[in-house]
């Protein structure tokens, strides 16, 4: 039985954070409803990462108001993350699945064919017992997705998950995520690759600087982009 | 050299008087070790994973009695269990509970402070997965333990070796009384100011290879473990 409460929609209202006297995300209004994959792209530094991990609810805003389904109370009830690097329990593959089914309630008596469905789903079922940590930076990136996909999530946060991956190991991630979106599954994923906006967006958020500078549906910001900054930066200029 | 054959001696044939002393101090530093483990384990967890005031000399005290002198937690048990102590009408005085007890409280310290810092570093790399799962403070402390098992094993290993090599305390609480709280320490202390120089070495030799059986096996452990989960 899941808790009758949604985390969407994702509200950000205002939202600012701060670390000393640099800021990180400047006054920033989004709202993260159902839909096609929303593509979070911008420099590096221009907060992407902080965007993320304040949409899960891992740091709180120095001023503004974060929402899920209305309630500001940060507990996860469905949503998952994927870290850039995601951590590995010191446990096996399928031992690392049964901890995030585990975690998200599931039934004791229902996991083994959850784990079993999770992998499968994920192309890691012949790796189970492997250790999760003697997997390659491809393989413990997809069991990261299995994991976050145990939470039965409604809205799954992807922070370039497919940054240090080769082509084939990005083809793997890319594939899982697609599937993940056609099961109704939110995607908001960080990028810096142009190519895979062009894949996998359905509206981008593009930011610089700590603010958002332009939204919009994916095939019109890619070849009509409205501000300046948005064209310099698909022209593959520097955007400080 | 005839003391160090007639040492030889006694541990190839089996001297019953060496074997009983050898046991007593495996199963007295043994019960002190896991004794020790139950409570120093979730304790350094504890303190790895909470903010309090005063925390931060709690942290420092803990790591400073690491180096608490075997003698001065004799004298501390025997005041508590002495007739007219506190505790003395428990009546374990000079026995091998004693003993345990003196040394529990020894290596509680060690092992705690090895805890807090495994974890704790431990905590740092899961802490935004574990977060992202929501896993309450009962989880992480259990996940962190059961995942730093092979290093906490180390502790563990470090705990029962100090236990088993100190002479201080089991002297004072355990009486160092023939064929009931003798153990190697004790008897290696007592048959050198008696010139039984055979029976001394012999109990030392089987002191250090139970040191180095210790060492291998914690080394031999990390090594198949780092194999095992990377």
């Amino acid at each position: 039985m899941r808790a009758p409460v949604s985390d969407l929609p994702l509200v950000l209202d205002n939202v600012s954070l701060q670390a000393g006297a640099t800021v990180i995300l400047d006054r920033l209004s989004l709202a993260i409803a159902p839909g096609a994959p929303t593509l979070i792209i911008g420099p590096n530094g221009s907060g992407k990462t902080t965007l993320l991990r304040l949409c899960m609810g891992l740091v709180r805003p120095s001023a503004g108001r974060v929402s899920w389904g209305g309630r500001t109370n940060s507990a996860p009830v469905r949503r998952a993350i994927l870290f850039q690097r995601p951590v590995m329990l010191r446990r096996s593959a399928a031992a690392n699945v049964a901890y995030a089914l585990a975690q998200a309630g599931t039934p004791r008596r229902e996991r083994t064919a959850h784990i079993a469905n999770l992998l499968e789903r994920v192309g890691l079922a012949d790796l189970a017992r492997r250790p999760a940590r003697r997997l390659s930076g491809g393989e413990q990136q997809r069991l990261a997705l299995a994991r976050a996909l145990a939470r039965d999530p409604e809205i799954l946060l992807l922070d370039e998950p497919t940054a240090s991956l080769d082509p084939a190991a990005t083809r793997a991630v890319e594939e899982i995520v697609r599937m993940a979106a056609q099961s109704g599954i939110k995607i908001v994923m960080a990028s810096h690759d142009l190519g895979q906006v062009r894949r996998l967006a359905g509206d981008v958020v593009f930011l610089v600087r700590g603010a958002l500078c332009e939204r919009g549906p994916a095939a019109k910001f890619l070849d009509h982009p409205t501000t300046q900054e948005a064209a310099a930066f698909l022209r593959g200029d520097l955007v400080i | 050299m005839p003391d160090q054959l007639s040492a030889w001696q006694l541990i190839l044939s089996g001297d019953p008087a060496l074997f009983a002393i050898v046991k007593l101090s495996l199963a007295v530093s043994l019960s002190a070790a896991a004794l020790a483990a139950l409570v120093a384990m979730p304790l350094g967890a504890l303190l790895a994973l909470t903010r309090f005031p005063g925390r931060f000399s709690l942290v420092v005290l803990l790591n400073a009695l690491m180096g608490l002198p075997p003698v001065v937690v004799g004298l501390a048990v025997y005041l508590l269990l002495s007739r007219s102590g506190p505790l003395g009408a428990m009546g374990i005085l000079f026995t091998p509970s004693a003993m345990v007890i003196a040394q529990t409280i020894l290596i509680v310290p060690i092992i705690a402070a090895l805890t807090r810092q495994t974890v704790e570093d431990l905590w740092a790399e899961y802490r935004d997965e574990l977060t992202a799962m929501d896993v309450g403070p009962a989880g992480r402390m259990a996940t962190l333990l059961w995942d730093a098992r092979y290093s906490l094993l180390t502790a563990l290993l470090a705990g029962f070796g100090r236990a088993a090599a100190e002479v201080g305390a089991v002297m004072i609480v355990g009486g160092n009384i023939e064929g009931f709280t003798r153990t190697m320490t004790t008897a290696v202390a007592l048959e050198t100011s008696k010139g039984n120089l055979p029976l001394a070495m012999g109990l030392g030799l089987v002191l250090v290879a139970i040191v180095l059986a210790i060492n291998a096996a914690a080394w031999g452990t990390r090594v198949w473990s780092e194999r095992q989960v990377g």
